[in-house]
């Protein structure tokens, strides 16, 4: 564990996004806490997932993360450097350094332009390349992402969903990154063509040390890519371990049910299984419950989990959680 | 036990600017009470036109039945005329969509939707239909029912908008309820809510039940037979258990093997299946798989295989035996 080199900290980090009433004058009445206090580390050249329900504030973590969002407090430090205190130029310069890949591959590229345009884009604003280095460095992306270098005067329209994120996939690589945020990259694919871009993933990673922060709701593809797994739940972290740990010896009661949630594809195995099933929906983030956020649906809250919030504590070397009950 | 619903060669095409798109191409599948079955495929393979057509909602133009029958207790859907049809559907053969924001109305309570089918098919007055209404918001697990008889839809959550739809299918206590991937858009905790209470209803009330997905996870929980759709055709069918531990069709081999698994983990690459799903408007003479197919033998590239018992109860469109790689 010692050995490993902490690429990105995310120290207490919340962000807050204001709710406003009145037109003229505008008053603030509430904040949604999307993120509210979290703090992980992402080692180099590992893959951390990040997992849990819609509306749990994973994507806002990584977009606060990139500073895509400016986080309400909180620190992020990228390879020693404070990026919450970046800001103008230093902070474009740092954005070379950390990419990100987009969930709906229909929605992230630009209809208008064409395929080598939008590859492009990040040498241009950086000013990596000269024109003609850049036009060949586009055609390498595109083979790098098993596309055809032909293609690069083609538009987006041109491309199927599978194609296009394999062409979000180049972008993001296209300035060198040590550091990609993948947003749901495969949940919006057909099953037949998940692997391949997962597969495409994983060989990248491989051959340019990147480091990955995986977001994603498919609890088996993660199991399946990530070296290091975080639960979250209504904008705090309640669960951070190895793979292998969490999902064999998961310790927070959301990780439990939320893994006996998943499907197996095995009638045999998948029918025999207990699951715990949670009553009802996950509240609101404007307004969250009080101590434990989970203590409503949580099947062995006590009395505590109402009143206090629980620490974030290192049960076992790498295995964080944050429970009353554990 | 006779089936309760029963295609037979459904040929279904829609005509667009670009050409005839052959959505579906001959299926036949059939269901009996109390049974699941499980309708898997990519999206694009005809598996939602299919059942569309059994409750005729596929509009014509563009859409053409275009050969086929729907047998439902042995007479023909496809045959009867649209008064008729209404009297059936909704009432002995119900229907969850997949999405409960788009098919909900926004500017009815979700109680006055329920009541509707209620009113319309069984000629309740509204004060029963309320009763009824708030009995049937219970039954889905909707905590406080009487309050929320009268919540709109966007008032709902997700998986309580999808409880919403259930209760409104079963309104009229349907013989066949069909569900288009119901909780695809859910979170894996609520689908697991909506998996259970759907099974539990099954086994109380006797329904026959067609469930659609790509998520062969579901399947292998909840269906009894399944059936497996490739651009338009039927691949394979199989009961669940068969399916799974012993897959024939080169397409249903391969879409097991690249499903990562959430109870095991191996460090080996998923197997992935080359190419893209097929396009219905243009496609090619042979087999619809052989661009993507890892079995192909020279016969596939010009003839369509035809579905065909291998074993009892199950049956596959392939020329290939996969335990071998020749020709069967």
């Amino acid at each position: 564990m010692s050995d490993r080199q902490v690429l990105v900290s995310v120290q207490g980090l919340r962000k807050y996004f204001p709710i406003y009433r009145g037109i003229v004058f505008q008053t603030q009445v509430g904040a949604v806490k999307a993120v509210d206090d979290i703090t992980f580390d992402v080692y180099r050249g590992e893959t951390l997932g990040l997992v849990g329900e819609s509306g749990c504030g994973k994507t806002t973590t990584g977009r606060t993360i990139l500073q895509l969002y400016r986080p309400t407090t909180g620190r992020v430090i990228f390879d020693g450097i404070d990026l919450t205190t970046q800001k103008g130029e230093s902070l474009r310069k740092m954005r070379r350094r950390m990419q990100m890949i987009f969930q709906d591959p229909f929605a992230s590229l630009n209809s208008r332009w064409t395929i080598s345009r939008i590859v492009g884009e990040p040498m241009r604003i950086h000013r990596l390349y000269s024109r003609a280095e850049q036009i060949e460095r586009v055609e390498e992306l595109l083979e790098l992402v098993q596309l055809d270098r032909m293609h690069v005067n083609r538009y987006p329209h041109e491309f199927s969903g599978g194609q296009r994120q394999r062409i979000g996939v180049a972008r993001a690589l296209a300035s060198n990154p040590d550091f990609i945020v993948c947003d749901e990259p495969i949940s919006a694919l057909d099953i037949s063509i998940q692997a391949q871009v997962v597969n495409l993933l994983d060989d990248l990673q491989e051959r340019f040390g990147l480091t990955f922060l995986f977001i994603a709701h498919d609890l088996s593809m993660v199991r399946h890519i990530c070296d290091r797994v975080a639960v979250m739940y209504l904008g705090v972290i309640v669960e951070l371990a190895d793979r292998g740990e969490l999902y064999d010896h998961p310790q927070h009661p959301y990780t439990q049910a939320l893994l006996s949630a998943v499907p197996i594809p095995d009638p045999l195995k998948t029918r025999a299984r207990q699951r715990v099933i949670l009553a009802g929906d996950p509240p609101s983030p404007v307004n969250p419950p009080g101590g434990c956020r989970f203590h409503p649906r949580c099947p062995i809250a006590k009395d505590c989990c109402a009143i206090e919030i629980p620490a974030w504590h290192e049960i076992s070397p790498g295995h964080w959680i944050a429970c009353h009950a554990v | 036990m006779d089936p309760l619903l029963e295609l037979q060669d459904l040929v279904v095409h829609f005509h667009t600017l670009d050409g005839v798109v052959h959505a579906v191409n001959g299926a036949s599948y059939a269901v009996t009470a109390g049974q699941t079955l499980g309708i898997v495929g990519e999206s694009g393979c005809g598996k939602s036109v299919s059942v569309l057509s059994v409750m005729r909602l596929i509009p014509e133009p563009p859409g053409e039945i275009v050969a086929g029958r729907v047998l439902y207790r042995g007479q023909d859907l496809l045959r009867l005329d649209k008064l008729h049809v209404q009297t059936i559907r909704g009432k002995e053969i119900a229907m969850v969509f997949q999405d409960p924001m788009t098919s909900l109305n926004p500017v009815l309570t979700i109680g006055q939707q329920i009541s509707e089918t209620m009113v319309v098919h069984e000629g309740m007055d509204k004060r029963e239909a309320r009763h009824q209404a708030i009995k049937l918001l219970e039954t889905v697990g909707i905590p406080q029912p009487e309050d929320r008889y009268s919540d709109y839809p966007h008032q709902f959550s997700g998986g309580m908008r999808q409880r919403a739809m259930i209760a409104m299918a079963l309104s009229c206590h349907p013989n066949v309820l069909i569900a288009d991937e119901p909780t695809t858009a859910l979170d894996v905790t609520i689908q697991a809510q909506i998996v259970d209470l759907v099974k539990d209803l099954r086994d109380r009330l006797g329904m026959a039940m067609i469930w659609i997905t790509h998520d062969l996870g579901v399947v292998a929980e909840l269906a009894d037979r399944v059936v497996v759709m490739y651009a338009g055709f039927i691949v394979e069918e199989a009961d669940v258990f068969t399916l799974f531990e012993t897959p024939c069709h080169p397409y249903t081999l391969a879409l097991l093997k690249s499903l990562p698994r959430v109870d095991s983990v191996s460090n080996e690459k998923l197997a992935t299946i080359r190419g893209s799903p097929p396009d219905c408007l243009h496609l090619p003479p042979g087999c619809p798989f052989v661009p993507r197919c890892a079995f192909v033998v020279e016969r596939c590239q010009r003839e369509n295989p035809t579905l065909q018992h291998i074993a009892s109860g199950h049956k596959i469109a392939c020329w290939v035996d996969v335990t071998t790689g020749r020709e069967r």
